[in-house]
């Protein structure tokens, strides 16, 4: 008797389609430290101006996406909400000359590297006073002057031109190395396995950050790709590692030690931070390919929550010092938001200026 | 005037630069060890060292991007393509991010980078190693194009090049790099990006051709004349910026022009010169712009078919008969 025949199936089958009814998370997380943050070297201040960026983030973000609603701006908005504990642990565990690139998701990374809240917002509204004179938008922050080298649009595209960066400050041994941060989905194209191959055979001071939120875009991590992301590096005896994103003490812990290390010996380094994604891919996604108990699971461990709690706990802050720096935060981003509102859109011939660092040709231009 | 190949004019250009600049190095597929797929880099090595003449693994795009960051943070990366058709690999490179980095970021950054290698055909190589890609890149804003037919131009061009504060396509041939020409002895010898130039002066037809086709043009020059046809021939040597200028000027004394491009005919240079030809000298034309290109098909093997598919002296003759009704 010939059996039943099943349909094949190729890509493997997501959460909400899964027949028998297990919830199988995303991502799971590696335990965070538990070393206090004066043992890993942090003073007071330090911890207290972490938690500052990171609610700077998030609140820049929540009000970036209201006025998004409200059609204050265009284009695409990818937010960075649930993943600042990774912008923020890292910018503490690096030099400030040291060279920041990452993805389109980039807003965490401008504000934690120098662009202000003002900057920022102009940015998103797309006028001259934005960080990228309203070039760029959303997906392009850069503040080149604090060695953040921007957000990039073309998923794997920045990996190689930040194997450049680490190539440079070897060429140029000026002591400084260089990070390179992408999602979870830029881990399936070429770019990052040809980068990765040359900067181990090149030795290049480079750390290749994969911040896996769980998603690319709607596409779980066990949808798109084989095995254990950080085990990619054995493939090229690379040194690598995996740890917690969802809080920052373990992002500084970590990323300071490898910072140090790939600066002592010029070697690359994969990194997995495990993290999550609380808004959906873009503003345009309404996010069918995950489960409810998913995320309410993982806003349990709520980067920007979890450092709050420990000011507290450890009795950095009182509550109503917490309240205070919030209230403020909450002023800066409402200024920011008048800010890029009142702000003029670049001039007509703006649309040809910064193309060209040395003489300017525009073919067929009257 | 020292009479170089085309390669050792290439050559000079490299050397020339790499001792005037420490932040000019060059790298690519076999440019070290192996002294240049194509001798282009021979002996470079020896004098500057692993530091600055660096093998690659055959990554384009890893590679074509690695210089992008390099240049970004002040180095001048000379990026050499074992030819253009293999380049289509780090397209992504070039076209997405070398181009564009700098406007995106709202000038916070630039890219002077080189990315230089052979061009177009070489013979029976196939389909996948036979294609000109000057028009395709000179399609995209922020990217320069230059793709000289001789060594003197190659080696003032690829000067300028290196030295350009912003992303430089630069085109060779395979076939051409033993071509031996004069080539100035000026020091520090320059030639502007965007200039083009008159290699034969005529009053009966304007004839456009760069790169390996500027050879072809000159055969059939030859010819015509025997006939008693004075063709002009102009080698706008740069694609992009497109010397419209001197072509225009020309083709008002001439009122006959025809455009030989050795990429496919859609869309490519012959498109953008013809039409840019019938809207600045249409009152001066005494015959509809004829061009000779590739046709719209794959580079075959088979040598006949080879031949017929490869623009030759024959064909630019009979364009040029049919711009001047002699047909």
């Amino acid at each position: 008797m010939a059996k039943n025949k099943q349909e094949a199936v190729f890509t493997p089958i997501g959460q909400n389609h899964s027949k028998n009814g297990k919830f199988e998370k995303s991502v799971d997380l590696p335990p965070a430290t538990r070393k206090k943050h004066t043992t890993l070297g942090l003073s007071d201040d330090d911890v207290v101006e972490m938690f500052r960026l990171m609610y700077l983030q998030r609140r820049f973000e929540e009000r970036a996406m209201q006025m998004y609603q409200k059609g204050k701006f265009g284009g695409f908005l990818h937010l960075y909400i649930g993943q600042e504990a990774v912008s923020t642990g890292t910018v503490f565990a690096l030099n400030d000359d040291d060279d920041i690139i990452t993805a389109y998701r980039d807003h965490g990374w401008g504000l934690v590297r120098g662009i202000s809240a003002r900057e920022g917002m102009a940015e998103l509204f797309g006028k001259a006073t934005g960080c990228s004179k309203g070039k760029g938008g959303s997906m392009h922050f850069a503040n080149t002057e604090q060695h953040f080298w921007g957000g990039y649009g073309i998923v794997g595209g920045h990996i190689p031109i930040g194997g450049g960066l680490a190539f440079a400050n070897k060429y140029l041994d000026n002591g400084q190395i260089s990070t390179c941060f992408f999602g979870d989905g830029a881990v399936d194209q070429g770019s990052l396995h040809e980068t990765m191959n040359m900067a181990q055979l090149w030795k290049l001071p480079v750390v290749f950050v994969v911040e896996n939120n769980g998603y690319s875009m709607g596409t779980a991590v066990k949808r798109h790709t084989v095995g254990e992301i950080y085990e990619r590096a054995k493939g090229y005896g690379m040194k690598h590692a995996c740890f917690n994103g969802m809080d920052a003490l373990t992002v500084y812990e970590n990323m300071k030690e490898i910072a140090d290390e790939v600066r002592e010996d010029s070697e690359p380094y994969f990194v997995e931070i495990r993290t999550y994604r609380y808004r959906g891919h873009s503003m345009s996604d309404p996010q069918k390919y995950r489960t409810k108990e998913e995320l309410e699971e993982f806003q349990k461990t709520d980067p920007v929550e979890r450092i709050r709690q420990y000011l507290l706990d450890k009795d950095v802050l009182e509550e109503s010092d917490i309240e205070e720096i919030e209230n403020k935060i909450e002023e800066e981003v409402l200024d920011a938001i008048d800010y890029a509102e009142e702000s003029p859109s670049p001039e007509p011939e703006e649309l040809y200026e910064d193309m060209f660092a040395g003489t300017p040709y525009f073919h067929d231009k009257k | 005037m020292a009479v170089l190949q085309f390669r050792e004019a290439l050559r000079d250009a490299i050397d020339e630069e790499m001792a005037r600049d420490e932040m000019v190095f060059i790298m690519g597929e076999e440019v070290a060890e192996y002294n240049g797929a194509y001798k282009v880099t021979e002996g470079l090595l020896d004098k500057y060292g692993f530091k600055r003449v660096i093998d690659t693994p055959i990554s384009e795009l890893g590679f074509s991007g690695i210089g992008v960051g390099a240049a970004m943070k002040g180095l001048r990366p000379i990026v050499e393509f074992m030819t253009f058709n293999f380049a289509v690999l780090a397209a992504d490179q070039i076209i997405n991010h070398a181009s564009k980095v700098r406007y995106m970021l709202g000038g916070q950054a630039s890219v002077p980078i080189v990315f230089r290698g052979p061009n177009a055909s070489a013979g029976q190589l196939g389909a996948t190693h036979s294609v000109a890609y000057d028009s395709m890149y000179a399609h995209f804003p922020g990217l320069s194009v230059i793709y000289p037919s001789e060594p003197d131009d190659a080696k003032g061009l690829l000067k300028s090049a290196i030295r350009s504060e912003d992303p430089v396509l630069f085109m060779e041939s395979e076939q051409m790099y033993g071509l031996k020409g004069e080539v100035s002895e000026e020091d520090d010898y320059i030639i502007p990006i965007g200039k083009g130039k008159i290699k034969r002066e005529g009053d009966d037809v304007t004839i456009i051709a760069s790169g390996k086709m500027y050879h072809v043009v000159k055969q059939a020059a030859e010819q015509l004349a025997k006939d008693g046809v004075e063709a002009e021939v102009i080698d706008p040597r740069t694609i992009k910026p497109f010397d419209i200028e001197m072509v225009i000027e020309s083709v008002k004394k001439t009122n006959r022009c025809v455009i030989v491009d050795e990429a496919h005919p859609f869309g490519g240079l012959a498109a953008e010169a013809g039409f840019l030809i019938q809207r600045e000298a249409f009152d001066y034309l005494d015959a509809p712009v004829q061009r000779v290109t590739l046709p719209d098909v794959c580079a075959p093997f088979a040598k006949n078919l080879f031949d017929i598919w490869l623009p030759d002296a024959k064909q630019v003759i009979e364009a040029v008969n049919t711009v001047t009704y002699r047909n």
